[in-house]
C-alpha cells in the first residue's frame, strides 16, 4: 500500500532535540543526540530494543527529564516548563503507548471522554458525545463504544489508544511501537491508520519502531539509533544502503533474506 | 552507609513532595466529585460486610473476656460501662483502621501499582490531565471521610455484640443496656474516637496511594506495593495510636 504525498514544511520545525543525553545509572542510553521534526512529517525512529527509542519520546513529552541538552516542542523548551505549563503543552501532543495504556476500569466511551472533559470543560454533553462518536468512527470502531478494554483485541486496543489521543486534536503524535505484538494484517491496518491520521489531522509524528514494514509504509524520513546516537538518517533506501554490520542484520531479519 | 542515608533523604523529599502535591490538588478546583463518590462507595460501602462481622465479634468476645474479672468483684452490672468506654475510645477506631489497612490499603496499593505498570498513569499525564487530582486526592479524601463513618458503625455493631454477650447470661433489656452505655460515654470520648478515625483514615489513604504510585515496574512491583501498603498503613496506625493516647492523656 503506497503512502500518499503529504505537504511537509521544512521551514517549520515542531520538535527540536539539541545535544540531549540521558543515562540510567551507569547505562548511557542517549549520548548528545540531535533531532528535528518538521511540520507535517512522519519521522520514524528505528533501533534495536533497549537502545533508548522510547526514552526519546518520553523526554519529548516531558515524562522524563534529560541529563543534558534541551528539547523544544512547538516553541516551548519542555525541560524548562513547570507542571502546569507542561500540562497545557501536552494537550497538543498525542502519545500512543506500546500497550495502549487504556484505563481498564472505564468503558471505551469513558476512556475517550476522560481527557476531553478535563481539558475542555465548557463542552456540553451533546458536544462531548459528538466528538467521541466522530473520533471512534474515524478509527473504525464506533460499535465498541460501550465495551470494556478487556473485551477488545490487541489491534482494537491500539486503535482506541490512538483515538483517545486524537480526541484533543493534537498537533504532534508520538507512537511507541504501534505494531508491536500484532499480526501482519492488523499491522497493515494500524499503518494505514497512522497515515490517515497524518492526512486527516495534519499531524507531525514520531514513530518508534523496529518493524521495517511499518517504517517503510508510514515514514517520510527515518533515523536509526545506534549506540546512543542517530548515526544514519534519510529515506528507507538510504538507511539500509550500507555494509554496516550493525544495520544489515536488521534489514535481513525483517525481510527474511 | 552514606548511600543509605542519601536514599533515606531522597525518600523523605519525595514523601514531602507527594504530600504538598496532594494538598494543592485537594483544595484547588476543579474537583473530582464523581470519582470521590465512587471511591467512597468502593472504600466505605464495600467494606461493610467485613467490618460488620469483625466489629460484632470484637464486641462479643471482649465482653465475654471481661466478665470473669468483674464477676470476681461482683460488678458485672458495670459491664455496659466498661465495654462502651473501651469500644468507643480505643477498639472501634483501631479495629476499623486495621481492617481497612488490610482491605482498602492493599486494594489501593495494588490498583495504583498496576496502573503504573501498564502505563495508565503516564497516559493520564501525557493527555494533559492531572493524575494526582484524579487518582491520589480522591482516594485520600475517601479514606479520610469513610473510615470515621465505618468507625461509628463498628462502635454500634460492637456494642450490639457486647449486649448479646451480656444477654446470654444476664436479664438485661437492650434499652437498659444502651441507656447505661450513653450515660458512661462523654463528649471527649466521641471526640477521641473521631480524631483517631480521621488520622487513621488519612494515613491509610496516604500510605497506600504513595506506595502504589511509586511502585517499581513489573508484576512483582504490584505484589510488593499491595504488601507495602498494608504493612506501612498498619505500622503507622500503631505509632499514631501511641502518640494520640499520650496527647489525649496530656489534654485530660
Amino acid at each position: 500500500m503506497e503512502k500518499k504525498k503529504v505537504n511537509i514544511n521544512h521551514e517549520d520545525v515542531v520538535i527540536q532535540v539539541d545535544n540531549v543525553s540521558k543515562s540510567f545509572g551507569d547505562l548511557h542510553v542517549l549520548r548528545n543526540v540531535d533531532l528535528q521534526l518538521f511540520n507535517g512529517e512522519n519521522l520514524v525512529v528505528l533501533g534495536r530494543s533497549g537502545t533508548g527509542k522510547s526514552v526519546l519520546i518520553k523526554l519529548i513529552s516531558g515524562l522524563l527529564k534529560p541529563d543534558k541538552g534541551d528539547i523544544q516542542v512547538l516553541g516551548e523548551i519542555v525541560n524548562h516548563l513547570d507542571e502546569r505549563e507542561l500540562r497545557v503543552l501536552r494537550q497538543r501532543i498525542g502519545f500512543s503507548f506500546q500497550n495502549s495504556a487504556l484505563y481498564d476500569s472505564m468503558t471505551v466511551r469513558e476512556n475517550l471522554e476522560f481527557p476531553l472533559v478535563r481539558n475542555k470543560r465548557k463542552l456540553t454533553r451533546s458536544e462531548i458525545n459528538k466528538e467521541v462518536e466522530e473520533v471512534l468512527e474515524g478509527v473504525g470502531l464506533a460499535q465498541a463504544i460501550n465495551q470494556m478494554p478487556s473485551e477488545l483485541s490487541g489491534g482494537q486496543r491500539k486503535r482506541i489508544g490512538i483515538a483517545r489521543t486524537l480526541i484533543l486534536r493534537p498537533d504532534i503524535m508520538l507512537y511507541d511501537e504501534p505494531t508491536a505484538g500484532l499480526d501482519p494484517l492488523t499491522c497493515l491496518d494500524i499503518n494505514s491508520l497512522i497515515n490517515q491520521v497524518q492526512e486527516q489531522y495534519q499531524t507531525s509524528s514520531i514513530i518508534i519502531t523496529h518493524d521495517l514494514s511499518c517504517a517503510k509504509m508510514v515514514g517520510d524520513r527515518m533515523v536509526m539509533l545506534l549506540d546512543g546516537k542517530f548515526e544514519r538518517q534519510g529515506t528507507f533506501e538510504e538507511i539500509f544502503d550500507t555494509d554496516d554490520e550493525r544495520v544489515k542484520p536488521f534489514y535481513d531479519y525483517n525481510f527474511i533474506v | 552507609m552514606g548511600r543509605k542515608i542519601e536514599k533515606l533523604l531522597i525518600e523523605f523529599a519525595r514523601i514531602h513532595r507527594f504530600m504538598m502535591s496532594f494538598l494543592r490538588e485537594a483544595v484547588s478546583p476543579p474537583y473530582e466529585f464523581k470519582e470521590i463518590i465512587r471511591q467512597c462507595y468502593e472504600i466505605g460501602w464495600k467494606s461493610f460486610p467485613l467490618i460488620s462481622l469483625t466489629g460484632f465479634i470484637v464486641g462479643f468476645v471482649f465482653t465475654k473476656q471481661s466478665r470473669p474479672s468483674l464477676e470476681d468483684f461482683g460488678a458485672t452490672s458495670w459491664l455496659p460501662n466498661l465495654i462502651s468506654i473501651a469500644i468507643v475510645r480505643a477498639l472501634a477506631p483501631l479495629v476499623t483502621a486495621l481492617i481497612a489497612s488490610g482491605k482498602v490499603g492493599s486494594q489501593i496499593g495494588a490498583e495504583l501499582s498496576s496502573m503504573n505498570v501498564t502505563e495508565q498513569i503516564d497516559a493520564m499525564e501525557v493527555s494533559g490531565t492531572n493524575p494526582t487530582k484524579f487518582l491520589i486526592s480522591t482516594r485520600i479524601i475517601a479514606t479520610t471521610t469513610m473510615i470515621p463513618v465505618l468507625c461509628f458503625y463498628v462502635a454500634g455493631i460492637g456494642l450490639l455484640g457486647g449486649y448479646l454477650s451480656i444477654a446470654t447470661k444476664d436479664d438485661l433489656s437492650i434499652l437498659a443496656f444502651f441507656t447505661q452505655v450513653f450515660e458512661s460515654i462523654a463528649a471527649k470520648d466521641v471526640f477521641a474516637m473521631v480524631l483517631r478515625a480521621v488520622v487513621f483514615g488519612f494515613t491509610i489513604g496516604f500510605a497506600s496511594t504513595y506506595v502504589g504510585y511509586y511502585s517499581s515496574k513489573g508484576t512483582e512491583g504490584v505484589g510488593k506495593a499491595a504488601n507495602a501498603a498494608v504493612v506501612s498503613s498498619m505500622f503507622l496506625v500503631f505509632i499514631e495510636e501511641l502518640l494520640i493516647v499520650q496527647l489525649l492523656s496530656l489534654i485530660g
